[in-house]
């Protein structure tokens, strides 16, 4: 992603992603944003791993990724940017991630109220509709929204 | 008598020593998190030590979602593979979220049980608390493929 000219949606993303120790630790990489939707990736890293047997990511892996993306969707959605908290998230797990590859997760959000944000989201390596897994996700606005968004 | 370690071969000496740790440590995504486990009766108590790098809210500060969606997954498979006969290990299908409190800069303990255990999946809820049990800062509800597919 190009430092330079970022949308407001992109710069939530590149900044969030520099101040989230943990999204750091995983090695997550801004691919797109938009209001109300983005793109990760995460790079494949053998520490990783949930079974070393088959060097398959761990589930929790792809957890923390979808939980990621949702958030940036969820924070660039309202017309002024605001503070989320994770109410749930509900993951179907649709087969395993390959290998050795790099996993890329997709959220948007298909439904904004005043408090709450509706995403579903998907994880896949290169192919978007080859889906590792797939995700609903409701978020709760924690920040202080200004009065003419509350209409 | 083998000595390839393999999943399978570590889950059976684990079982058998009656310490999952040994397995845990094989995990990992496990041990990069700080996941350890102690047998608490027919129950395990988990623990996710803290560490800076699973921080997701740096202003709170709050351990990320994820992270702590990942331990409760974690701690669900372990304590299937506590209760049931097989040392396969069960793969996760869905898994439900719910976020309760935010999760201070502290260790966090889960525990998990069992509510059915079929002959190919298994419902497991699990839920994780920092200092009072009665009040959980997360909760999973998971369903598992505990057999494998017949193919």
């Amino acid at each position: 992603m190009n430092e330079d000219n970022l949308s407001p949606a992109e710069q939530i993303m590149f900044h969030g992603l520099q101040m989230i120790p943990h999204s750091g630790e995983l090695g997550i990489e801004p691919v797109h944003a938009a209001r109300g939707m983005a793109i990760c990736k995460l790079p494949y890293q053998e520490h990783l791993v949930g079974d070393p047997e088959t060097g398959v990511l761990h589930g929790g892996v792809v957890t923390t990724l979808i939980d990621t993306v949702c958030g940036f969707a969820g924070i660039s959605a309202p017309e002024v940017p605001s503070r989320i908290a994770t109410l749930d998230l509900r993951i179907d797990y649709l087969r395993p991630a390959k290998p050795g590859r790099d996993l890329f997760a997709r959220a948007e959000v298909y439904k904004l109220t005043r408090q709450i944000a509706f995403l579903k989201a998907e994880a896949y390596e290169d192919d978007p509709h080859d889906l590792v897994a797939s995700a609903t996700a409701t978020f709760m606005f924690t920040g202080k929204r200004p009065a003419a968004e509350s209409s | 008598m083998t000595s390839t370690g393999s999943t399978a071969d570590l889950i059976r000496s684990a079982k058998q020593a009656r310490d999952l740790g040994q397995f845990v440590d094989a995990i990992p995504y496990a041990r990069f998190l700080g996941i350890t486990v102690a047998p608490e009766g027919d129950q395990l108590l988990a623990t996710l030590a803290y560490r800076d790098s699973n921080i997701g809210n740096p202003q709170l500060p709050a351990l990320h979602g994820g992270v702590v969606g990942a331990f409760l997954e974690t701690t669900a498979i372990l304590q299937l593979l506590w209760q049931q006969e097989s040392i396969l290990v069960p793969k996760t299908i869905t898994i439900t979220v719910d976020y309760l409190r935010s999760a201070g800069p502290v260790d966090t303990l889960a525990k998990a049980t069992v509510t059915k255990l079929g002959s190919r999946v298994a419902n497991v809820h699990a839920s994780a608390w920092q200092d009072n049990p009665e009040k959980p800062v997360a909760a999973i509800n998971a369903n598992f493929l505990v057999t494998p597919a017949e193919d």
